[in-house]
């Protein structure tokens, strides 16, 4: 589970570098986010724009994700690709995170497009 | 819709050969089972769209079957039958594992979300997703075996609000 991570300004931006997150990598996804989450600034943006397919354990270990970031810290949503975000509309989880269209979008504030 | 693209895809999908898989009831095979249906689906000219819809279904499908029917035991055996119908594929799933409990699947709620953020689910969406995006979905339990049919629509023209 390849993930990448930079900081800009006080923003971490985590970016997913597998095409898939699947039943089978959801457990190592977790723990490497847990990972590269831990000495993070408050505001996370995970970029999901490399991610072509997600299934109901990888939206269930975004949940996970988010969840264990909380209180200190927000897990935001960045770049969502067709079949992702399709996946978000169906299980309504669309209006639990915040959903940038792109990590650019997200660092420069641009306005949540849903 | 009508231009002779769509007509071709809305044939391709009637005509195409179809794909019968047979494979063990793991993570691993699930996940090479459904490689493989990526490459028939296209060799199908299932529009990419649709064979992304049929993915997920596939995915959901199946890894219920090794983690509930199967226990995640990894003993298993599981069958895939895909063929085109008029307009759409057709799905028949069968395995020899636990019966579903209550005699059927699970209907899908779509989750409580008015809850605190601790309270979020982090799982259930998978029949959620099964059931808004097939047709026809039928269970029957024959003997040991699991049997799970439904069926994925294909019009030649994609949804343009998705």
């Amino acid at each position: 589970m390849e993930l990448s991570r930079q900081d800009i300004g006080n923003v971490r931006l985590i970016s997913v570098a597998e095409g898939r997150i699947d039943a089978s990598v959801a457990i190592r996804f977790k723990d490497r986010m847990r990972e590269v989450t831990e000495d993070a600034p408050e505001r996370i943006i995970l970029d999901l724009s490399k991610v072509g397919f997600l299934d109901s354990s990888g939206l269930g270990a975004l949940v996970a994700v988010m969840k264990m970031a909380a209180p200190d810290r927000r897990v935001e949503l960045a770049g969502l690709t067709k079949m992702v975000a399709k996946v978000f509309r169906l299980t309504r989880m669309d209006t639990v995170f915040v959903i940038h269209v792109s990590a650019d979008a997200a660092l420069n504030g641009h306005a949540d497009a849903g | 819709m009508g231009n002779a693209r769509d007509q071709h895809q809305r044939d391709g999908a009637r005509t195409g050969p179809g794909l019968n898989l047979v494979f063990p009831g793991d993570p691993e095979s699930v996940r090479r089972a459904l490689r493989r249906a990526r490459v028939v689906f296209r060799a199908m000219s299932i529009p990419e769209e649709h064979s992304g819809i049929a993915e997920i279904v596939l995915a959901e499908v199946l890894n219920n079957i090794v983690e509930h029917a199967y226990q995640n035991h990894g003993r298993g055996v599981i069958e895939l039958a895909v063929r085109p119908v008029p307009d759409g594929l057709a799905f028949t799933i069968r395995d020899d594992g636990l019966p579903m409990p209550d005699g059927g699947p699970p209907t899908g709620h779509p989750p409580d979300l008015m809850v605190p953020f601790e309270g979020l689910p982090e799982g259930g969406f998978g029949w959620l997703m099964i059931h808004e995006l097939t047709r026809g979905l039928s269970y029957r339990r024959i003997g040991n075996r699991n049997e799970l049919k439904f069926r994925l629509d294909i019009t030649g023209a994609v949804d343009g609000a998705d």
